[in-house]
């Protein structure tokens, strides 16, 4: 009395395979797919800094805001890949294209991430040329650990803000309002420039959030806003911005609220580290900052 | 494993000896998958191990996985059994659209899933609104929400291979059964059901331990939060950005547990001729 109760031989084989081939993280490496403002392309001008070849690189303040040695004759080529702050996938998708148009033989790629996936990526040998982080200290992880070249150099500052979905359901006002239980609120997971900007301006301004989640990029918790899925969180004021079709926001006030700066440098491990130079040059230019005001970035002073 | 050894033993077992093309893209293969899991093992921070593991963020972690994965295979067996029974003994109009769409989660990135359940079941989703209106239910960012997405990944595992043992198991006793006047209820409880035991246990196992991997559906529609939705494999993506000896300490906890599992499986997932 025996019954057959084997598994059939493909069911099984198939069950094997998949058991862990599924459990892959979504590591966010998108192009832009974001709406912008406004077309910015016209303000591309041709700056010395623009064909600038040399270091500029440097490592205090004051050689930064010097001009840049005279443009080399040998115009730059390659391709060139950009690894970037989530919250700079806009304003950089454009400054690309405008280095393109300055330098026609250099293809520019992006890759946008949370800046600790990121640093993460290019310390575990991803293929970088520029790492562009939302703060300092995912960019001294990669110097600590000697992943970039020279000292790193600030190109712009951003501030924070609540943002909330379209009409700001629950009402909320101020930072205070993120303590109540009702309000679900997303912030950046630890490491995460935005959760990390969020977790000061919480302790400054005195008030305990219990976030019900951590995300690993900003772009996270924008679309977490604009689904409804949270009522609250604290991301970058260009974040509200570029998505002010389907998100509000509300003003952190300046006593309360941080500045967040810009890193950018390029990687130790980069195979065309003269278009890297150049195009880490070109977001202090003129031009390259006439873009990320657009998107409300703030001045580099 | 050297040349000389593998074709003694295959001479003592009366089989053609393999050719060495087939062998050394078999070790190639084999490669691929023992190579990380020795990364893991020589990279582990093994003088720290016993520390990091009990960490009380770690031990959270692993206290909140088992409680997920355990009640999202309880879930997948009420809801998944009965669901194998129908699409493997019913003949019905749609019963391969059906299949196809239990077993999609199998196959479909669970990142997809997880946001289709967001459209679905989130507070803004086509039935989650109603269920936020009407009963205050609110699944995103809550551990019953983490338990949606592991059963919504894992439910298919066991659907796809109960169908298989419901399919193959002899129907001959049943029908004796019912003759000798057995209601449909008794003999699927006293007959059917306990022929298939050995079945039951396997697809239960393997539906645990997918749902313990579970990860993109999870922190797509429950999100990411200590001690409510980080399970351990979200607990591995974070912490590989912030401490990269943890995120390998608990990687190498999760391959063993499901090490085990398959090596306990093993005999039941690969039916030998």
């Amino acid at each position: 009395m025996k019954i057959q109760n084997k598994i059939r031989p493909i069911t099984s084989a198939l069950l094997t395979l998949l058991v862990f081939s599924t459990a892959s993280p979504s590591v966010a490496v998108t192009k832009s797919s974001k709406p912008r403002p406004k077309p910015t392309r016209a303000r591309v001008t041709k700056s010395p800094i623009t064909s600038a070849r040399a270091p500029v690189m440097t490592s205090t303040p004051a050689a930064r805001s010097t001009p840049a040695p005279p443009p080399t004759s040998a115009p730059l080529r390659g391709s060139l890949t950009v690894f970037a702050a989530t919250s700079l996938t806009a304003s950089f998708t454009d400054i690309a294209r405008a280095f393109e148009v300055a330098h026609p033989g250099v293809k520019v790629t992006m890759n946008f991430a949370g800046s600790s996936t990121l640093a993460t990526q290019i310390q575990n040998g991803a293929p970088a040329d520029v790492f562009a982080s939302a703060d300092t200290a995912n960019m001294n992880r990669l110097s600590s650990a000697r992943s970039i070249e020279g000292a790193p150099a600030i190109f712009t500052r951003n501030k924070l803000m609540i943002v909330v979905p379209k009409g700001n359901p629950l009402r909320v006002k101020s930072l205070a309002d993120l303590a109540n239980a009702e309000v679900f609120v997303a912030l950046g997971a630890p490491g995460v420039p935005v959760g990390d900007y969020a977790r000061q301006i919480l302790t400054g301004a005195g008030v305990t959030v219990t976030p019900r989640t951590l995300e690993s990029n900003v772009a996270a918790i924008v679309n977490k806003a604009a689904l409804r899925e949270i009522d609250a969180g604290i991301v970058y004021i260009t974040d509200v911005a570029v998505d002010d079709y389907r998100v509000d926001g509300v003003a952190i006030p300046d006593r309360q609220n941080v500045i967040a700066a810009y890193p950018i440098a390029v990687t130790k491990a980069s195979r065309n580290k003269a278009a890297a130079t150049a195009f880490a040059a070109y977001t202090q230019s003129s031009a390259a900052q006439a873009v990320l005001a657009t998107y409300k970035f703030l001045p580099l002073k | 494993m050297t040349n000389s050894t593998t074709r003694h033993r295959m001479e003592r077992r009366g089989k053609p000896r393999a050719p060495i093309t087939l062998c050394v893209l078999a070790g190639l293969g084999a490669a691929l998958f023992v190579l990380p899991l020795l990364a893991l093992l020589v990279r582990a921070p093994w003088r720290q191990a016993w520390n990091i593991v009990t960490e009380p963020e770690i031990r959270t972690a692993l206290r909140l996985s088992m409680i997920c994965s355990l009640s999202a295979t309880a879930i997948s067996f009420i809801f998944g059994v009965p669901l194998a029974w129908v699409q493997a003994r019913l003949d019905f109009r749609g019963r391969s659209i059906l299949r196809a769409v239990t077993t999609l989660p199998v196959v479909l990135p669970p990142v997809v899933g997880g946001l289709a359940l967001l459209l679905a079941v989130g507070r803004n989703g086509i039935v989650g609104r109603y269920l936020f209106e009407w009963f205050a239910i609110r699944l995103p960012f809550t551990t019953v929400g983490a338990v949606v997405a592991e059963t919504f990944v894992s439910m298919p595992f066991l659907v796809l291979s109960m169908e298989g043992a419901f399919a193959s198991s002899d129907t001959r006793l049943e029908e004796a059964a019912a003759t000798l006047g057995a209601s449909r209820w008794t003999v699927l409880t006293k007959v059917t059901l306990p022929a298939l035991r050995p079945s039951l246990i396997a697809s239960g196992v393997l539906c645990w331990a997918r749902a313990l991997g579970e990860f993109g559906a999870t922190i797509t529609f429950a999100g990411n939060f200590p001690g409510t939705t980080q399970t351990v494999p979200l607990s591995v993506y974070q912490a590989f950005e912030t401490n990269p000896p943890a995120a390998i300490m608990l990687s190498l906890v999760l391959v063993i547990i499901s090490l085990v599992i398959l090596i306990s499986l093993r005999h039941r997932l690969v039916v030998r001729a």
